[in-house]
């Protein structure tokens, strides 16, 4: 039960990301989700900072920062433009109730802790509780990538995903290797910017982001 | 524990929190008006209120059964014992073996469920409304009130209020994450218990979209002044179990004397802090729309289970 004040603080922020996502499942407002996204980034920038230091692992410090530069500040400067030029500030529409997905969201998260729970009595890690947490934001963000039928909000859902599965790798092996890192940091960016391109397209053809206009195959 | 002594803290607790729960709720009304810029009405402006109200003659509807008589009787009688179940001063009280924290929440609901049928016996159209308002709250209230007390017993190892206060009073400095959402949780409920902004608003006696005074609309005289004062008796039982469960440094637990001194402006402190919190609350947020309340409500009990579930997977 005596846990290390470090370990304890990782919990925390553990608590705090999952919270977070549920706090962005829950959320009616583009401009909101997107902020609510760069809080969770730097929730992650803190919590993976904490273990560098907890553990002494210098190349956590660099997975930090990148976190930081990348999901903390491009990102959701990116986001915010889009949702400018867009001019798609307008209330999110999702295709189940929002206490619906709250719902299914708590058995999303039961589920997580019961697949995680025999993996983390493997871990010897001072995070290994926490991976329970990262699936439970792993399998949120793929919910609200389903129930929302907008663009913008898939993407949001997805780059969450992505925080869950980092998030993830910190618990299970502190961390993957560097040059895995950066690959996956590019191809996020990379990603952002060609989904950038597409809502513009998108938005061209069908005169909205919602992207159950792509399910048709011809033009009436 | 019946001894003597523990009759009179008991006794003493009880009155303290009938004589002081008027006070509180001045102290809440005082702090928003300062917020909002306005001039703070007096501190002791409930007790005059109470005094007014019971010295005017109290009028009944000529077809008010005795049910609406005894039903303000009822509710003080519901929240002056909730007041005594809830460890405020001391944890070793003879009260607080009689019900655990599951039996409170009964106590509370059995005060709904009174108040509710009072407000229907006249037969006006907002009496109704409001009671059925206040049920729709209510079966969403509960369940996530219930789910906070059992994190807080799950930490503990007790459902009774004084061993959880004092397990969780005596224990080492330790972030629990789980508490910190049933914190959260509890908020949430407590404004919605206790008729405060987001959900209801109690600054106002005619609006469409009341539903605690909706209630008291056919009150009058003595009859509204005990209503008033078991409201002002909930709020102030329902700060005292979030200090209880969430701060509860510096109870007294040997049942002796000295200890209650110190701990009476220890308790008086957090109150007068978290009556500023509530204020703060209500006065940055804004009155939802009736049907938003069941998703407000939904969340404080989403967070209650994320609480549980968070308590299972990191602190067990």
């Amino acid at each position: 039960m005596a846990l290390s004040l470090p370990s304890q603080f990782i919990n925390l922020l553990a608590a705090m990301m999952l919270l977070i996502a549920f706090a962005m499942l829950s959320q009616r407002r583009v401009l909101t989700l997107i902020n609510l996204f760069a809080l969770q980034g730097l929730t992650l920038t803190l919590s993976t900072l904490l273990v560098a230091w907890a553990t002494s692992q210098p190349h956590l410090y660099w997975s930090a920062l990148i976190t930081f530069l990348l999901k903390v500040l491009l990102l959701p400067w990116i986001l915010h433009r889009l949702v400018r030029k867009l001019n798609v500030k307008w209330d999110i529409e999702t295709l189940i109730n929002i206490p619906m997905t709250m719902i299914v969201g708590i058995v999303l998260v039961i589920l997580a802790f019961n697949l995680a729970l025999p993996i983390s009595a493997l871990a010897g890690t001072i995070t290994r509780s926490t991976l329970g947490i990262a699936l439970a934001i792993v399998l949120l963000a793929f919910l609200m990538m389903i129930t929302r039928s907008k663009a913008i909000p898939q993407v949001i859902g997805f780059l969450a995903m992505e925080n869950g599965l980092f998030f993830a790798a910190t618990s299970a092996t502190y961390g993957m290797p560097m040059v895995v890192e950066l690959g996956i940091a590019l191809d996020v960016l990379v990603g952002m910017v060609i989904l950038g391109v597409f809502f513009f397209q998108i938005r061209e053809h069908f005169d909205s982001l919602d992207i159950r206009h792509l399910e048709k195959l011809k033009e009436d | 524990m019946l001894t003597i002594a523990g009759i009179a803290a008991q006794l003493t607790e009880l009155m303290l929190a009938v004589l002081l729960a008027p006070l509180f709720t001045g102290w809440v009304n005082m702090c928003r008006a300062w917020m909002q810029n306005k001039s703070a009405p007096p501190l002791l402006t409930p007790y005059r209120v109470l005094l007014k109200l019971f010295n005017k003659e109290p009028v009944l509807a000529q077809n008010a059964s005795p049910l609406f008589r005894i039903t303000p009787y009822i509710i003080f009688g519901c929240m002056c014992l909730a007041a005594a179940i809830v460890p405020t001063l001391d944890i070793n009280l003879p009260f607080n073996a009689a019900a655990d924290a599951i039996a409170l929440v009964g106590l509370f609901a059995l005060a709904r469920v009174f108040m509710s049928l009072a407000a229907m016996d006249i037969g006006t159209a907002f009496g109704t409304l409001g009671a059925r308002r206040e049920m729709m709250i209510g079966f969403l209230a509960e369940p996530a009130l219930l789910m906070v007390l059992f994190t807080a017993s799950l930490i503990s190892g007790s459902t009774s209020l004084s061993s959880i206060v004092g397990q969780l009073g005596r224990m080492e400095l330790m972030i629990y994450p789980s508490l910190a959402f049933a914190g959260v949780a509890f908020t949430m409920v407590s404004l919605a218990e206790n008729a405060r902004i987001p959900v209801d608003n109690p600054a106002t006696h005619l609006e469409l979209t009341m539903i605690h005074e909706a209630m008291l609309l056919e009150y009058s005289g003595r009859h509204l002044a005990l209503m008033e004062w078991a409201a002002s008796l909930k709020l102030f039982a329902y700060s005292c179990i979030g200090i209880a469960l969430f701060v509860p440094f510096g109870i007294a637990d040997g049942g002796n004397w000295l200890g209650i001194l110190i701990s009476l402006p220890v308790l008086a402190v957090k109150l007068a802090a978290g009556g500023f919190l509530l204020a703060l609350i209500e006065s940055v947020s804004a009155k939802m729309r009736i049907f938003r309340a069941p998703e407000f409500l939904g969340t404080a009990f989403l967070l209650a289970v994320l609480a549980m579930l968070i308590h299972f997977l990191l602190e067990s």
